[in-house]
């Protein structure tokens, strides 16, 4: 279906000095490969997976789920966990990510809220909260504003501009209109209404129209955890890499894992170094490096690029690289009806509410918010796995009685909400624990902040309240646990104006580095109520702004 | 060359969709259900223990899904690491068989209620465990207990996408069963509930914003 490489395609040798190494090409690679590289620069775009092709997604879920087609190999690449830093860290599987040009965002859910104003500013709003280092982002939303308003335009986001009363503010509507509401949307808007609350429809990163030779979705039914075959889903590889590549000043090479970046003796990077298929080391020199390699794995690679003279890694002297580790708290309601819904087809979430995006501490007892989703997104083998209800048969004729009648009539409700940056929350490296090619593997240090706890379980009782409105004959709510997995990777190289207590500056430049940027989830600063890779997104539309104006000024220069 | 292949997709879309079509066809064919790991006896065995996971009971079951096919090729692709555990655990089954029920001897040859008595025996956990949210990794989730592992690959081999090579779900009959159509691409209303949605309409002024 696409040729194995665009003739058109820019390619560089290692040693040419090119203006920008970008290390990752999901969300915020993707955007600031397209952005940069089509305002004249010459980008390296340096993917640690393979390039893959929309034509080779599949619906194989053994593939996709148990084979980590697109995402990172738990073989290849052991992720250790620990509670706290006093425990010793055991061999788990912590995260899963997007490993393949297009990084997460192919196989996201797209949900495509933007962050509030209070996401911005909530440590001056509520005040300090013990337990956790909650700070003010150096930005606020109408800084960011604009570039929301891009990524709904340029990489393509379907929704209804005005419908949810706690919007914030914006500059232009919605591209496209809303995706059509599921079963699990209309049940979700009917019983919030009734209890008095506002759903709209959701903002999708999904095109309800045909646009730039995307076709819209075709309701195919495998979308959260698959990749997009008809490149409806907007992932940067199905909106942003073309552009890139288009620009005759891209070249985006896969399977070029970076495990160090070079700093020459003036405290300069000058360029990556990775291994390519083979394993053989190459150094892709570059006038600045930008990482964008998603929330564990830039701090990792901070960290692996320590040197005589930084023993602590990289751009690492607030110390804080891979601290404050968010997820985003997560409760999920499932719901069985009377008559089916066959939630199967089609994405994944259709209704949305934010009643709850700001609640109010001194009522609820904890810090936090968050919002809910009315939604499916199980495949069928995953919903024979996790998807009737508790104490169900796992087998015989009773079992498969009820997959056949539950399996169209179930749906969720997905709260999402805040997490609490907490110092000790962290990627680190594992003293003794290393990946395939010999570099030390991922440590997950994580213990929720209890706020974040009683959030989810507050966010469940309403989820419960709204299945009760809705009529479901039944429903509950899984375990409420702390959590030991993240696909949410926030914080860890967070934003700030003070280089004592932040990673990055508001231009994402590195306060100790001054041509190393980086961008992705763990520049956040605060976790939002879920839903970060809008906000990732929009920030890497800023950030190549800024990275730009600094380019054009001759700031990157000696 | 991108922005014509999507052009492509978009424009042959149900062309995409024959094409699946017909390898799912071609997968289904008598010449592609022959055994490439387990022997012709363990494939007995195997087939008998899916066949009570996911009993033939008036629908199509295990047994019709060609789920021993999909369990044997499994255990030459992605469940490699998994033969031991078939291999040592389809004796045991036959142990736990003559132990409970001493005249029997192969448990595709034992009654229904013995069949069902032996692997209730061997199923520790039971109804208990509540459901999770499943993550990747469903099937190496089942450790070395044979029962779970050969109840994860049931489930699966029922269930996977026909179209797929994996031999599960033959002639889609697991989705059938559970009431999923074949296609990949559908229109709205999708179902009982948004049939006669009339479509987004604002709240009226009684129910408005209020932030708790």
């Amino acid at each position: 279906m696409n040729p194995v490489a665009r003739p058109d395609q820019a390619k560089y040798r290692p040693s040419d000095v090119v203006d920008f190494v970008i290390v990752g090409s999901g969300a915020a690679g993707g955007v600031l490969a397209k952005e940069l590289s089509t305002n004249g620069f010459s980008v390296v775009v340096l993917e640690q997976g393979p390039y893959i092709r929309e034509s080779e997604f599949s619906h194989d879920e053994i593939k996709i789920l148990q084979e980590d087609f697109l995402t990172n190999h738990p073989k290849l690449q052991p992720t250790t966990f620990r509670k706290t830093p006093k425990d010793q860290a055991k061999p788990q599987r912590t995260l899963v990510y997007g490993r393949a040009v297009g990084g997460t965002s192919n196989h996201f859910t797209a949900n495509f809220w933007r962050f509030h104003e209070i996401d911005f500013i909530e440590r001056s709003k509520v005040g300090a909260v013990p337990g956790s280092t909650l700070a003010d982002w150096p930005i606020t939303y109408a800084e960011l504003e604009p570039y929301y308003t891009k990524v709904e335009w340029e990489v393509g986001v379907s929704g209804m501009a005005g419908a949810s009363p706690f919007d914030p503010p914006r500059s232009k509507p919605y591209p496209m209109p809303p995706l059509p509401v599921k079963g699990s949307g209309v049940i979700f808007e009917r019983a919030a209404r009734k209890l008095g609350w506002n759903p709209f429809p959701a903002p999708m990163a999904i095109l309800s129209e045909p646009r730039a030779g995307r076709s819209a979705c075709v309701n195919c039914g495998f979308c959260l955890g698959f990749g997009c075959e008809v490149k409806a889903k907007s992932s940067s590889l199905a909106s942003m890499i073309p552009l890139a590549e288009k620009s005759g000043k891209c070249e985006i090479r896969p399977n070029s894992y970076v495990h160090k970046i070079e700093v020459d003796e003036r405290g300069r990077a000058t360029g990556a170094l990775y291994f390519d298929e083979k394993k053989n080391v190459h150094l892709q020199k570059a006038k600045a490096v930008i990482v964008s390699a998603n929330g564990a794995e830039t701090p990792r690679l901070l960290l692996l690029s320590a040197s005589g003279k930084h023993p602590e890694g990289i751009a690492n002297s607030s110390g804080l690289v891979g601290k404050n580790l968010m997820f985003n708290s997560a409760a999920i309601s499932v719901g069985v009806m009377d008559e089916p819904l066959n939630d199967y087809k089609g994405y994944a979430v259709s209704r949305v509410l934010h009643d709850f995006y700001e609640l109010d501490a001194a009522k609820v007892g904890f810090y936090g918010g968050g919002g809910l989703d009315g939604r499916y997104d199980a495949t069928p083998i995953g919903f024979a796995f996790g998807g009737l209800p508790p104490g169900s048969p796992r087998w015989g004729k009773d079992f498969k009685a009820l997959l056949a009648h539950n399996f169209t009539r179930s749906f969720e409700i997905f709260g999402h909400g805040t997490s609490l940056p907490v110092e000790d929350n962290s990627f680190s490296l594992d003293p003794e624990v290393k990946d395939a090619w010999g570099l030390a593997a991922l440590r997950m240090t994580y213990k929720d902040h209890p706020d974040d706890i009683k959030l989810t379980h507050w966010l469940a009782d309403r989820s419960s309240e709204l299945l009760d409105a809705a009529g479901a004959k039944q429903h509950w709510t899984f375990p409420i646990d702390e959590q030991q997995f993240g696909v949410h990777l926030l914080g860890t190289c967070r934003m700030g104006k003070d280089p004592q207590t932040s990673v990055i500056n508001s231009d994402h430049r590195t306060h100790d580095v001054r041509n190393l940027f980086l961008c992705d989830g763990g520049s956040f600063v605060t976790s939002g109520r879920g839903q970060p890779t809008m906000t990732i997104m929009a920030l890497a539309f800023r950030a190549a702004d800024r990275i730009r104006d600094l380019a054009k000024r001759g700031e990157l220069e000696a | 060359m991108a922005a014509a292949g999507a052009t492509w997709a978009t424009a042959n879309w149900p062309a995409v969709v024959r094409a699946a079509e017909h390898a799912h066809q071609a997968a289904a064919s008598p010449a592609a259900q022959k055994l490439e790991f387990l022997t012709v006896a363990e494939g007995k065995e195997v087939e008998a223990i899916a066949s009570c996971i996911i009993p033939s009971d008036g629908t199509p079951g295990a047994r019709e899904a060609g789920v021993v096919y999909f369990i044997d090729r499994a255990l030459l692709t992605f469940s490699a690491d998994q033969q031991k555990v078939y291999r040592e655990g389809i004796p045991k089954i036959h142990q736990r068989l003559q132990q409970l029920f001493p005249a029997a001897n192969l448990f595709s040859e034992a009654t229904p209620e013995q069949q069902v008595a032996v692997l209730e025996s061997l199923d520790e956990a039971g109804s208990k465990s509540p459901p999770r949210r499943p993550r990747a990794n469903f099937i190496a989730g089942a450790g070395t207990q044979f029962f779970e592992t050969i109840r994860a690959h049931t489930l699966a081999g029922f269930l996977i996408d026909p179209e797929s090579d994996r031999r599960g779900n033959r002639g889609g009959v697991g989705w059938t069963v559970i009431g999923r159509l074949p296609e990949h691409a559908f229109q709205p209303p999708f179902g009982y509930y948004d049939r006669d949605y009339a479509g987004w309409q604002p709240a009226s002024a009684k129910g408005s914003a209020k932030n708790d």
